[in-house]
């Protein structure tokens, strides 16, 4: 008992820490890589000594310090208590959603001791993503109603209503895998992308579902409120959306859970689509190749380079949609409407309806 | 029981732990000047005319309704995902009549224009 609690306390620390970091470097990367697309330096100053450490110590140490010690206002007006729960409700969901994604296979520890690298361990892990991703809806909600301006209340209210519309969507493409894998279990998802297809190609998720991934890369780009979905924040439009009367620490809780959220969805891509932490013809003894060479390879190494290509997969996903924001311009409320509910869930139900039955077929009911 | 949810129980504690560590810090370190201008509510820079938590367009009220009918047709997806391998062509048929009469919903609404956004 004191062991499993204390297992359970170093993986957890552990992925909290990965989601906390990634928020941080994605920060980085978004103005970076923003600089880098309009043909600017940007992000240039944080340094200690003159060493900027890969825009480490630029998101690590200055955003927070500086966020922190900015005066937290609390505008007349507002409703307090819901005012300073609303990043809480915000930033927990995704912090809990992202820290279901198993990191890693079984750990063989000396003494017998196996540990599923995966901080929450469940048999329902894929309901308990989208429950969590549900309860995201609330913190933009509760932002945009307690803070009692115009701005923020539209923010809010846009931001829950393209929330569910997209969620619709992503929740058929989700059923699909689950289908595909025979399971609700993101630990044995991950297992079963494992094999090869005619000996030589990884048998990814994206290969079984291309129709799947598309619906879900754009309902998670809607989920996490993103270019071209920004309607709750448009700054063009709304100053800031359902964050527009926060300030301080609870400003940064906002910014923290986009970039978590960005983080969370390229981790589930990863996850359903892209093998989670599965290395191409690495098995649990070594590399195994197509041509029959094999490679035997200690179990930590194993395990350091599975966890390597789980950070690899979800940092590309991650890149992705930053590099998305600062491509695309924004859609028009209308066709924000329209399109989820016009096109991506039928889509994802035909594609539902013919996966189903595709399997049903190929494999012969009993 | 307890073994199966003990990890989820840590794991939240730890995340709220964090995130009203992260509230407390900001009360804690940051400053507290008081100034009438401050406490108004944004707009842009105008004078504040009263308080936003008044009427919106009942489009929002519409999609919330018409949310909650298809996700509930997802969340019954769910178990017949898993097993409809078993369930085999008559399970895939009772998911089929199940689809079609939502479908058939979502067609009504789609014809009466309450997926319009005008």
């Amino acid at each position: 008992m004191i062991l499993l609690i204390i297992i359970s306390l170093v993986k957890a620390l552990i992925a909290v820490h990965i989601v906390l970091i990634f928020a941080g470097v994605l920060g980085w990367i978004e103005r970076k890589g923003s600089a880098l697309i309009q043909d600017r330096i940007g992000a240039n100053r944080a340094s200690i000594f003159g060493f900027a450490g890969a825009g480490l110590i630029n998101t690590m140490a200055a955003d927070p310090l500086k966020f922190l010690t900015k005066e937290d206002i609390i505008p007349d007006g507002v409703d307090r208590l819901l005012h300073t729960l609303a990043p809480c409700v915000n930033l927990f969901p995704v912090l809990v959603a992202f820290c279901a994604v198993p990191f890693g296979d079984v750990l063989h520890l000396p003494g017998g001791v196996d540990v599923s690298l995966q901080a929450i361990p469940l048999g329902v892990g894929v309901l308990f993503v989208l429950a969590m991703a549900s309860i995201g809806v609330y913190g933009v909600v509760l932002g945009g109603w307690a803070s009692n301006n115009r701005f923020s209340l539209l923010g809010g209210i846009r931001g829950s209503a393209q929330m569910i519309s997209y969620e619709l969507a992503m929740g058929l493409s989700i059923v699909v895998m689950v289908m595909t894998f025979g399971s609700l279990d993101l630990q044995e998802i991950v297992r079963a992308q494992g094999h090869l297809i005619g000996g030589w190609l990884p048998g990814w998720g994206i290969l079984y579902q291309p129709v799947a991934f598309i619906v879900f890369l754009i309902a998670g780009i809607a989920e996490s409120k993103r270019v071209p979905f920004d309607l709750p924040e448009g700054e063009s439009e709304l100053v800031s959306g359902y964050f527009t009367e926060y300030s301080g620490i609870k400003y940064l809780m906002f910014f923290m859970t986009d970039f978590a959220e960005v983080a969370t969805i390229a981790a589930l891509i990863t996850t359903f689509f892209f093998g989670g932490w599965q290395v191409p013809y690495l098995t649990p003894d070594g590399f195994v190749f197509p041509g029959g060479a094999s490679l035997h390879i200690n179990h930590y190494v194993i395990v350091l380079m599975q966890f390597g290509a789980y950070l690899l997969k979800v940092l590309f996903w991650s890149w992705f949609q930053i590099m998305l924001r600062w491509t695309l311009p924004r859609l028009r409320y209308d066709q924000l409407m329209w399109f989820g509910w016009k096109r991506m869930l039928p889509v994802a139900l035909v594609n539902m309806v013919i996966t189903a039955a595709l399997i049903l077929a190929l494999q012969g009911a009993p | 029981m307890a073994e199966l949810y003990l990890p989820m129980l840590i794991t939240c504690l730890l995340a709220g732990a964090m995130v009203g560590s992260l509230v407390f810090a900001g009360q804690l370190l940051g400053p507290h000047v008081e100034n009438p201008a401050k406490g108004e509510s944004f707009e842009c820079g105008n004078p504040s005319t009263g308080s936003a938590w008044g009427r919106f367009s009942v489009k929002f009220y519409m999609t919330a309704i018409l949310f909650i009918v298809f996700d509930i047709e997802v969340v019954f997806m769910y178990p017949w995902a898993v097993v409809f391998r078993r369930l085999g062509w008559f399970g895939f048929g009772e998911m089929m009549t199940f689809v079609a009469i939502l479908g058939v919903g979502l067609l009504y609404v789609w014809r009466k224009g309450a997926l319009e956004w005008d």
